[in-house]
């Protein structure tokens, strides 16, 4: 009677010794999974338990205090909102028009696919460099810091983000959609605009939420170009408090309720990009 | 006929407008790299080539050298990557091979929620509840454990700051695993079914596939990958800034505290006037040179692995 071929599998030692090798990189395998997850949620633990401390209303209606007064984060929550919001003006609908280019117009010649490559680098880019460039650009030549200049660098940021979610998510629109547009009389304009822009839309808009919670917590590009202030201030053309710039200051200071504040200001900011993220990645699914 | 030259016009306008704003992408990088360099002429002048081997950075004689933030810069990353390359690498395949499907979603959000918690935080809990933490229990006894072993005692020699070269290369390599992880990802996904097959069919562990047929066959884009994350841990400022020292000494061994070209920038360019500005701003040019190389081959990388499937 012939032998199992399971039973000679099992009594080979090379087979065995491949089975447990197998079974000790799976093991390995899932420890790094488990410790990428561990430290996502020991940040997050720490968030929330120096987070409850330091949370309160009047962090919504004060604005920074000198040390050792009470104070709350107005200026600089004000402050951010407005440079973000402006960046993120400024930066979709030039990446976004970029993107169509890419996408629409650009299947002959160099000047989208070298654009495309130069855009993916750009992506990547330390964003302290784009700090930096506004600062040569604008902030030295101005010869003083702004809000305006903060929006530019993170205008600068947005726009990879958006050419790159705008190209992609255009290539995904059906041709046919294109040509039975086109076969009714219609513009290549009104194509883009009407047919392609809407069947794209909730592509483009995760885009743009997207590139939104990447500026909402970035603080080196605004080192060099919004600065801080201590105080209330809404004017774009003179330094301007922001929420990543404060918490830096405050949390390298030697007080220890400015250190409190940055807490706060740090668990704001998380809570923040983390709902635009999920946000964003539950629009595009559906 | 009126209205049909209008919408001519409006075809053209719309045409040409999108193109500007493509060229203006286009043209952006090379409008940094001009503007750093014209910023740092008078540095570059002084200095010349040797900027990128002197080592004093000195503002009192105002003669600056870029040695020790690039070391910095480069031996934090370089760190990063050690520690980032496997545990990506394992999270990879775990989530392509071993998860159930239905765990699969979660978990690999729950890890691109990595990349998207600010690095200014990373850098605060770094310096608030890492730090003390290390510098209390685990370094001590790293530097005991190694004291007299020949080679190692040196690389992990010198009172335990907490702060300094390894704590700032683990916290890089906590924020670029999930750009490393995605790209092994989806390039594991690209693996055709069909070879897989034929491997377990041949009797193969599921190691042994991975290693030996998804491997070999995504090497281009696993390489890719890692120059992606690595891209990102030169350039990376505020969660190094928290916890490298900032101290402008050649780094004795890896705990030692140093300085990266991106901190630097952070700590000191507001203050900076003169020639120290134009120093800094050259060390930014040098950054962003090398970041782009790194970046570039990473794209040339990822580019060979889809040209190699014909699409």
């Amino acid at each position: 009677m012939p032998v199992p071929d399971s039973v000679v599998v099992q009594s080979n030692p090379v087979y065995r010794r491949r089975q447990r090798f197998n079974r000790f990189m799976l093991g390995l395998s899932s420890f790094a999974l488990v410790s990428g997850l561990f430290w996502l949620a020991w940040i997050i633990l720490t968030l929330l338990i120096k987070g409850a401390d330091a949370l309160s209303f009047t962090l919504l209606l004060e604005s920074t205090p000198p040390p050792g007064q009470d104070g709350g984060l107005l200026n600089a929550i004000v402050g951010s909102f407005m440079m973000s919001a402006v960046g993120t003006l400024i930066g979709a609908p030039i990446g976004i028009l970029a993107g169509t280019y890419l996408a629409e117009y650009g299947q002959r010649g160099w000047l989208a696919p070298a654009t495309r490559f130069l855009n993916d680098v750009l992506l990547s880019a330390p964003s302290i460099i784009i700090g930096l460039f506004i600062y040569a650009v604008y902030v030295a030549q101005v010869e003083h810091y702004s809000g305006w200049a903060g929006a530019f660098a993170l205008a600068i940021l947005v726009i990879p983000v958006v050419v790159r979610a705008t190209d992609n998510m255009l290539a995904l629109v059906p041709n046919s959609l294109r040509e039975a547009a086109v076969a009714l009389g219609c513009p290549q304009w009104r194509v883009v605009v009407f047919i392609c822009y809407r069947a794209a839309r909730s592509g483009i808009i995760t885009g743009v939420l997207l590139a939104v919670a990447r500026i909402a917590g970035e603080t080196a590009p605004l080192l060099f170009t919004a600065l801080n202030n201590q105080f209330m201030s809404m004017n774009m053309n003179a330094p301007i408090a922001n929420l990543p710039v404060v918490i830096f200051q405050y949390a390298a200071s030697p007080f220890e309720d400015w250190n409190r504040l940055a807490w706060a200001g740090a668990v704001l900011i998380t809570l923040l990009v983390l709902a635009i993220n999920i946000a964003a990645r539950s629009l595009f699914r559906k | 006929m009126i209205d049909k030259q209008r919408s001519l016009l409006v075809d053209a306008g719309f045409r040409h407008l999108t193109r500007v704003f493509a060229f203006f992408v286009f043209i952006l990088l090379a409008a940094i790299m001009v503007s750093l360099a014209y910023g740092s002429r008078e540095s570059i002048m002084q200095h010349g080539f040797a900027f990128l081997w002197t080592n004093d950075w000195d503002p009192v004689r105002n003669h600056y050298g870029a040695l020790v933030t690039i070391t910095g810069t480069v031996i934090s990353s370089f760190l990063a990557l050690l520690i980032a390359i496997p545990v990506s690498f394992g999270i990879a395949m775990f989530l392509t091979e071993l998860s159930p499907v239905w765990l699969r979603r979660p978990l690999g959000t729950a890890i691109e929620m990595l990349a998207a918690i600010p690095s200014i935080i990373y850098g605060m809990w770094g310096l608030f509840v890492f730090v003390p933490i290390f510098q209390k229990y685990i370094q001590p006894f790293v530097i005991d454990t190694f004291e007299g072993v020949p080679v190692l005692e040196h690389v992990f020699a010198g009172p335990p700051f907490g702060i300094g070269l390894f704590t700032a290369g683990l916290i890089l390599s906590i924020m670029v695993i999930p750009f490393i992880t995605a790209v092994m990802r989806d390039v594991f996904e690209q693996v055709p079914p069909l070879l897989k097959e034929s491997a377990y069919g041949l009797g193969s562990t599921t190691w042994e596939v991975v290693w030996k047929v998804m491997l070999p066959y995504t090497k281009h884009g696993v390489i890719g990958g890692i120059m992606l994350g690595l891209g990102r841990a030169l350039g990376e400022t505020m969660a190094v800034t928290f916890v490298i020292g900032n101290a402008f000494n050649m780094p004795q061994s890896i705990f030692s505290p140093s300085n990266s070209i991106a901190s630097a920038l952070a700590n000191e360019f507001n203050e900076a006037g003169g020639m120290q500005k134009s120093a800094l701003l050259e060390l930014g040019l040098i950054l962003f040179l090398i970041t782009t190389v790194v970046l570039i081959l990473s794209k040339l990388m990822l580019l060979q692995l889809s040209r190699k499937e014909g699409r």
